[in-house]
């Protein structure tokens, strides 16, 4: 093992890259190409970083790994530590988030002009809040992450977004804002039952059942507004469509994850007895999401939209997964985040792709890519395919797994969730035949280039990832199995034996 | 107690050299005439650092003077700190504005000088005598200041309504002075408390009705709801400095004063008065954050803005607790920061020599100016609450004794409001960042202005890489306050 406090050098070094970009001055050109040098080149080692993580990761135990600790302030009696730690369920996520941002600094290349240096920095931030987020063992610490990240999200939207980015962006703030600050008085009240904001404290400590269902639901209105979970996901598609490609993939990619993240970290265990208790209700929601939702996307006419519901539509399954508390479940929620954290991080660039050669994301205006751009049929068709659950690909396994562990549990919402299936193969092979198929039309659709190298170099790794999650599950599997396992057993423990506390009274 | 026939000046050594120094700087002023005002500034800014100096040499140990009128503490020292600072930085920040406006008079400084030391004795005031004597010599130099331009007719306005409704309030809080000591013959906050303490909580409704006149007037002067009417009109009227100065150092003596009535006197009537206060903090949050909504002018809307921000600190009044006062102790340092930032971009907004104020101006800085976006940018979203600003943690640190308190339905309205809130400060951002550039701002800024900006941005962005140091002060404030 090294001496390194590795997760905090991922953590903060995307932020020294801001510090370089922050000195560079001169001719805007020259500035706008040191800044995207430094992004890149900052994101790439952030990446080599995390992949040493993932190398060094020890999937043998529950237990948190690479777990550094300092004390940071004082509140009253209570210290607050700057406590950072991973396990199985985090670890892929923060690998998730380094990823993206490399992606998204390539993606965004040529298709941004304005404002590059503050576009770098914006997304760097970005990096740090989401790993910073994924890493944190301390309430206070996590939730600074945890609404940090609205801040340059909001400004991603707002500055470099479409049309209607203004209303988008005060939106998404507000939306989320409201979700979270609601949160932020549960942390304090769970603060006051455990003596402490330790997270890794709080996870075994057992609530009174009372207070329990008050917490869960202040923790409940701020991830479901994350994942985001029907009624509260109007957000969502307006963000989707008015951010910029690369703003799109954060958003789907990692953000959305946060909400799914906290459940699985905080909600479940915990508050065992009220997830057991609310069960239904997220079974309700999530059906009615996968499939509501399902069917609104088949409706679309703008692509970002269409490909903004599915991902409601897919973090309704995971949703449902995780309140099965089966290990298979749960595992396969972490790994439908993950899998959705890729594919439709892919799709939104797909999207992107054909944006910035024609500059409209109405679906009607696009028919008969296949002739011109072969090399983006394939790869929309292999992310596609993902999205839609084709065994091989990332999709099936999650979406599988989910399926498993919640038809022993319950078998009627595995059958509604089923159904999504079937309509998530319907809304995106429809998609995929108007934009792709057909015959071209129009002489600017003739004129479209295929993939340039950059746009390849951009697919390519996620190709892989998806294809490797498909085809070799248990690499991603196995580390995440142990803490999955640990949580299921912790819950089903606490909720089995409160029926007996009770009757002992 | 030893008896001394010559009262122990000592604990208030540094009020006494303010008042002596603004006097002697009346009088050099006088004698130089006109033209005087930038030396006079520095030098009033220098008096009010060896105030600051001398206020750590008489230290934090608890000292009574003029027969227990006059108390110094840690919880003193802590506020008179955060009042002399921002009146020291007012000065500085005043001094290029007033110029280009011909209104850069010696007498702004010493009236600065003269309110602090109003100030200041609110702060130490343990008796309902030092208390309205304080409180006058505040009011009464910032009725003249607050009308300042005195060729302007929104600026002689603001003067005249500032002054007839602090009269008002003024009256109020000594028919509730009158009430509280014809009930129980006392005006030392000492007595009152040692009676209270006796009671047991049974007092006659006399007391209580003259305990909740003060607190009427109290809160006039920080300016809760209902009693707020005053301040969007006079923020928007006064000069901008004026503006600032009212922003900050008042807040800070007015909050001090209030927590000190309330623990100190009638601490053991807290049940009777938490709800008022309750009232006040609801009724500030819920007006603050929805009435800045439609503001256009942005001074007016940072009146709304403290309005608000004061709801949020009397949760922590309300709390009562030892770590609510230290909430409210770092909610009010904390708001120093970000008001003083906010308003030295406020003084940045100048167009060929002309004051603009409107919220629209600010169209595009990010393009023009981003130092000066990015800076006030900054402070909005610390407005906002939002981590990882400084912000964040004042507001952390008022919910957390809140929670505590068992005031739930309180801080989950002051979390929703805050939400609201932050729409208006998202607003500014949204100008900034995403509207086309409109104005350009003249240049380059003062060295001063440039300064002032830079120590706020910094403090405000990265309070929580050394939060110790204001944590610790604030703490031990706190209990001084509690000790008995």
């Amino acid at each position: 093992m090294t001496h390194w406090p590795l997760l905090t050098l991922v953590t903060f070094v995307p932020l020294i890259g801001v510090g370089f970009i922050m000195t560079t001055r001169g001719d805007p050109e020259v500035v706008a190409r040191n800044a995207r040098n430094i992004a890149l080149g900052i994101s790439l080692i952030v990446l080599a970083l995390s992949i040493v993580l993932w190398v060094k990761f020890d999937p043998r135990t529950p237990d948190f790994q690479f777990v550094e600790k300092v004390t940071w302030i004082s509140i009253g009696n209570f210290q607050v530590t700057y406590h950072m730690g991973i396990d199985g369920i985090s670890l892929f996520f923060v690998l998730l988030s380094t990823l993206l941002t490399v992606l998204c600094v390539l993606a965004s290349w040529q298709s941004v002009h304005a404002q590059v240096k503050e576009y770098m920095i914006a997304f760097l931030v970005l990096e740090t809040l989401m790993v910073g987020m994924f890493c944190a063992l301390d309430f206070i610490l996590f939730y600074v992450f945890f609404e940090g990240v609205l801040i340059p999200m909001f400004l991603i939207i707002g500055v470099w977004g479409g049309p209607r980015r203004v209303y988008a962006a005060f939106k998404f703030f507000l939306y989320t804002l409201l979700g979270s600050v609601l949160m932020l008085l549960a942390i304090i009240g769970v603060y006051f039952q455990t003596g402490t904001s330790d997270i890794t404290v709080a996870l075994s400590h057992s609530f009174p059942a009372g207070l329990q269902r008050w917490l869960w639901l202040a923790f409940f209105a701020s991830f479901a507004v994350k994942v985001p979970m029907w009624p509260v996901h109007t957000w969502l598609p307006d963000a989707h469509v008015e951010a910029p490609t690369a703003g799109s993939v954060i958003l789907a990619g990692v953000l959305l994850k946060m909400g799914g993240y906290g459940f699985v970290r905080f909600s479940l265990p915990m508050f065992p007895l009220a997830s057991a208790y609310f069960t239904p209700l997220m079974f309700v929601l999530s059906a009615i999401a996968v499939i509501y939702t399902s069917f609104v996307a088949l409706a679309q006419t703008d692509m970002k939209k269409l490909i903004a519901y599915s991902s409601i539509a897919h973090m309704g399954f995971v949703t449902m997964g995780i309140f099965a508390v089966t290990s298979e479940a749960v595992q396969g929620a972490v790994i439908q985040m993950l899998s959705h954290g890729l594919v439709s991080a892919a799709l939104f660039l797909c999207v992107g792709v054909v944006y910035d050669r024609l500059h409209t994301r109405d679906i009607a205006r696009y028919g008969g890519l296949v002739e011109r751009m072969p090399a983006y049929a394939f790869v929309f068709m292999a992310f596609m395919l993902a999205s839609v659950g084709l065994p091989g690909t990332s999709g099936f396994v999650g979406e599988f797994l989910i399926l498993l562990g919640t038809f022993r549990v319950n078998t009627l919402e595995c059958f509604l969730a089923a159904t999504a299936l079937f309509l998530g193969a319907a809304y995106m092979l429809y998609l995929y035949r108007r934009v792709i198929f057909g015959t071209i039309e129009r002489e600017d659709l003739r004129r479209m280039l295929d993939l340039s190298w950059r746009e390849k170099c951009v697919f390519a790794p996620l190709v892989v990832l998806v294809l490797w999650m498909g085809i070799y599950p248990s690499s991603f599997l196995t580390p995440i199995r142990a803490s999955v396992d640990h949580l299921v057993q912790q819950v089903t423990a606490a909720t089995a034996a409160a029926p007996r506390q009770a009757s002992l009274f | 107690m030893p008896h001394f026939t010559v009262p122990d000046l000592y604990p208030a050594l540094p009020e006494i050299v303010l008042v002596c120094a603004a006097m002697f700087l009346l009088l050099v002023g006088v004698g130089r005439g006109e033209g005087s005002s930038r030396p006079i500034s520095w030098l009033a800014v220098a008096v009010l650092l060896v105030t600051l100096g001398l206020e750590f040499l008489v230290g934090p140990e608890r000292r009574v003077a003029f027969y227990g009128m006059f108390t110094v503490d840690a919880f003193g020292l802590f506020m008179k700190v955060l009042v002399l600072i921002g009146g020291a930085v007012t000065i500085i920040m005043g001094l290029r504005f007033n110029e280009d406006q011909g209104i850069a008079r010696f007498e702004f400084p010493v009236l600065v000088l003269l309110a602090t030391s109003g100030m200041m004795v609110m702060v130490s005031a343990s008796d309902l005598i030092t208390l309205y004597l304080g409180l006058e010599l505040q009011s009464l130099a910032l009725y003249v200041i607050a009308s300042f331009d005195r060729d302007s007719v929104r600026s002689t306005e603001a003067g005249l309504k500032y002054f007839v409704l602090g009269a008002l309030s003024s009256g109020l809080l000594l028919y509730g002075a009158s009430l509280v000591y014809g009930f129980s013959g006392t005006t030392s906050f000492g007595h009152l408390a040692s009676l209270f303490g006796a009671a047991a909580g049974v007092v006659s409704s006399g007391l209580i009705i003259g305990m909740i006149f003060i607190v009427v007037g109290l809160a006039f002067k920080v300016s809760a709801v209902p009693f707020h009417m005053w301040t969007p009109d006079v923020y928007e009227g006064a000069p901008t400095p004026v503006t600032a100065f009212f922003a900050v150092a008042p807040k800070m003596a007015a909050v001090a004063l209030f927590i000190r009535y309330l623990i100190e006197p009638f601490g053991p009537l807290a049940g009777q008065w938490q709800q008022v206060i309750i009232f006040l903090s609801v009724a500030s949050m819920a007006l603050g954050s929805v009435g800045a909504i439609a503001q256009t002018n942005i001074k007016r809307l940072m009146a709304y803005s403290s309005i608000g921000h004061i709801g949020y600190a009397l949760i922590g009044v309300a709390a009562g607790t030892p770590t609510g006062i230290e909430g409210v102790l770092i909610y009010m340092a904390i708001y120093l920061a970000m008001n003083v930032g906010t308003f030295a971009v406020i003084l940045c907004m100048r167009e060929k020599g002309r004051m603009l104020e409107d919220i629209s101006d600010l169209a595009g800085l990010s393009q023009s100016r981003p130092a000066l976006a990015l800076a006030l940018g900054i402070f909005m979203f610390a407005m906002a609450g939002i981590p990882p600003t400084a912000g964040f943690f004042s507001k952390l640190y008022i919910f957390i004794p809140a929670i505590d308190a068992h005031l739930t339905g309180l801080a989950i309205f002051g979390v929703v409001a805050s939400v609201v809130g932050a729409f208006y400060y998202l607003r500014i951002v949204k100008v900034m960042y995403f509207d086309e550039p409109a104005a350009s701002f003249d240049r380059p800024i003062s060295t001063e202005l440039k300064g002032v900006l830079f120590v706020t941005a910094v403090v405000t962005l990265f309070f929580f890489l050394l939060p110790s140091p204001l944590v610790g002060g604030a703490t031990s404030a706190a209990a001084a306050l509690f000790m008995k």
